[in-house]
Parts: structure tokens; sequence; C-alpha cells
């Protein structure tokens, strides 16, 4: 192929005579091929962004049993509750499980969601607390999106806690 | 009327610059490559808008599984790989491992057995470790091996950043567990790896 264009370019100077002069011209069809199967290969196998990861700090396990009234030091007009449970259902309510101020109320995980309400409360509540009770049924997933939210929402007080009974009963009322 | 003479063309491209094009590709991707680590367990983490980067090395890494299976991996970095199971043989002496399956321990990707089998999961040769699946490492409080990993792991290698990789859809009560593990051994910090996710605020901004 490389030889006929050879011919052409060469026709247009006149033909010459004499020694024959060999093409300096190689085919590179072969090149280019082995070229893009090797890019191919890096490409599949290279992982491009290294994983990022979401730094989680978790409070010292008390030594020996904690009172009631250490645990309760939190007011309740500033402790919003978030119970996640199973398939993608969440919950919230203000307060406290035997006597909640607002809630407990379904919401879901969408920026019209939690975000909505989450920004709406923590402007309206100086020093808000969010409390994330995920039930044993709620994946992984959904605590990450929760853990998530706060940083988005730039809320700078939360903490794991352990999902409890009467809040089970809470949200069992509402289903 | 004279027919019209379509001059004919070469079909012939000029490769020259496609060649350029394809090995400069090449040596970019040959460059800036770094292989996919190939891990016995496949996890789809969840995303976050968090931008901490996970390093390469003195990382423990615990990955919790759709199923709920528990893997432990620690990269090898000043021998650390060598030196826990050492420790961890010093601990359960009735393992006793041999220098073969310490050879075998230090080349192997996450572990996901309980110890009473590890010596026969070191036995195996790569590929029929690759076919063999692991049950995952108890984390009963009853029999809490991962506790083990985890404190042997540390004192190992001290300065190990602890990350916890969970698939999606992993069950939260598995992910406690591990979290409980891990505050039961004064491990109060740690990293949960998430892909990226775009920051809302930060697209609003744009």
């Amino acid at each position: 192929m490389a030889e006929l264009e050879q011919k052409q370019s060469g026709g247009k100077k006149g033909k010459k005579h004499g020694a024959k002069k060999m093409s300096t011209r190689l085919d590179l069809t072969p090149m280019v091929d082995l070229g893009f199967l090797l890019v191919t290969f890096f490409m599949l196998t290279t992982t491009f962004s290294k994983p990022q990861t979401m730094e989680i700090n978790l409070p010292v396990k008390p030594k020996g049993e904690v009172t009631e009234e250490e645990q309760n030091a939190l007011k309740a007009s500033k402790a919003f509750n978030i119970i996640i449970a199973e398939d993608n259902k969440l919950y919230y309510y203000l307060g406290m499980a035997n006597d909640p101020i607002e809630g407990p109320i379904v919401t879901n995980f969408s920026a019209d969601g939690i975000r909505k309400i989450l920004l709406e409360k923590n402007s309206a509540i100086n020093e808000m607390v969010v409390l994330i009770k995920p039930t044993n049924d709620a994946i992984y997933k959904n605590v990450v999106d929760i853990l998530d939210e706060m940083n988005i929402s730039d809320i700078k007080r939360y903490a794991l806690v352990e999902v409890a009974k009467e809040e089970l009963e809470l949200i069992k009322n509402i289903k | 009327m004279p027919k019209v003479k379509i001059p004919r063309k070469s079909t012939l491209i000029d490769m020259t610059a496609m060649t350029d094009v394809a090995f400069l590709l090449l040596t970019f991707f040959m460059l800036t490559t770094q292989f996919k680590s190939d891990d016995s367990v496949i996890v789809d983490t969840p995303s976050s808008i968090s931008e901490v980067k996970l390093p390469d090395t003195d990382v423990l890494n615990i990955t919790v599984t759709k199923e709920g299976k528990v893997f432990f991996s620690i990269d090898n970095k000043n021998f650390s790989r060598e030196k826990l199971l050492s420790k961890m043989s010093a601990k359960f002496p009735n393992l006793n491992f041999t220098a073969e399956e310490e050879r075998a321990f230090v080349l192997t990707g996450s572990i996901g057995v309980p110890l009473n089998q590890l010596k026969g999961y070191l036995a195996l040769d790569e590929t029929e470790r690759k076919m063999f699946e692991q049950p995952g490492i108890p984390i009963d409080s009853t029999n809490n091996e991962l506790g083990d990993w985890i404190m042997q792991g540390r004192l190992s290698n001290p300065g190990v950043r602890i990350t916890i990789k969970g698939d999606q859809g992993s069950s939260w009560s598995v992910v406690k567990k591990v979290m409980d593990t891990l505050q039961e051994k004064n491990v109060n910090k740690f990293n949960l790896i998430t892909d990226l996710e775009a920051d809302p605020n930060k697209l609003k901004g744009l």
C-alpha cells in the first residue's frame, strides 16, 4: 500500500529513471495496532482514582457503667434524632423518645428529604446535636449516606448511637 | 460529452500521526498505572463527598462483604505481615506456623478464614486459594478472632491506619460488630473507604 502512494507522488515530479530508490515509507498499521492493543490493556487494568476515605471518630468506650443522668446530659430540645430503618426508610424526631417535641416523621435520603430538614433545623436550633441511630436492619450504605449528609450540611456535632427499644416502638406506630 | 475522469485517490492514510497518539497514550497509561489488586472479594463501596485519599502503605483493612463476611488484610511494609503471623503463632501456640506457611501468608491478599482453618488455607496453592470460598473471620462475641487480628496487626505495625471497606448492601449489624470490636481494642479513629461523589454545595457554586 505504501508503495502505491510512492508511485503516485513520484509521478508528479516526473518518472525517475536509473537506480531504483527504495521507499523510506513503512506501513505503520501493525505498529498502530500494537500501540492501541497496549493502550487498551493498560486502560482496563489501571485504577485511576485512589479510593477516598471518610474519617470516623468514635468516643472512647466508657469503663464501667454510665449512669442515666450522664447519658441524658444532652438537652432534649437540641437533640435531633435520625433513625435509619430497613428498606431505605428514614425517620426523624426532635427531643427524647418518651416525649418527642416533633415527629417522628418519615423522610427519605434525597436532597429534598433529610438534607432540607437538616439544614432547616441546623439554622433554627443553636448547637443542635444529631443522633444517628441505625437499626440492625439498616444497610451500611444508608449509614454512610447519613454521615455524609452531616458533612454536606456542615453539622459538626453528631454521634452514632444505638437505637433504643422505645424508639423502635415509636416508629412502629407510624408505619 | 467527454467522460469526467475522477482521479483515483490513494486509500492509504498516513499512519504516523495515529502512531504518535497511540504511543503517547500508551506512555501515559504505563506511567500512571497502578494495577488493580486482585482481591479475593469484590466490594462495591458507598459514595461520599469526603476527599481524603487512602494512603498506599500502613493500612490495615477490614472488608465487610454483602453477605456479611469479614476479611482482614494488612500491607507488607516493613515485613508487618511476617511479624503479624509470628505474633499470631506466639499467641496461639497450637497453630505453630511453619516457615513455608509464613511465606504463603505474606503473598496472599485478604484473609477470611477462621484461625483453625488458616493452616489448611495457606497449604493450598495460589489458584486453589482463589477458588476457595472463604467463610469470613468470626466476629461473634464468644469467638472474636477479628479482635486478635487487629490487636496483633497494630503490634506488628504501630503506625497502621485502620480502614473499613464495606459493601453498600452489607448489613449495619455486621459493620456495627466490627466497629464495636475496634472500640474494644481502643481504636476510636478509623476510616471508611468510599467512592467519590460530587459535593452538592460545590455544584451549586458552579
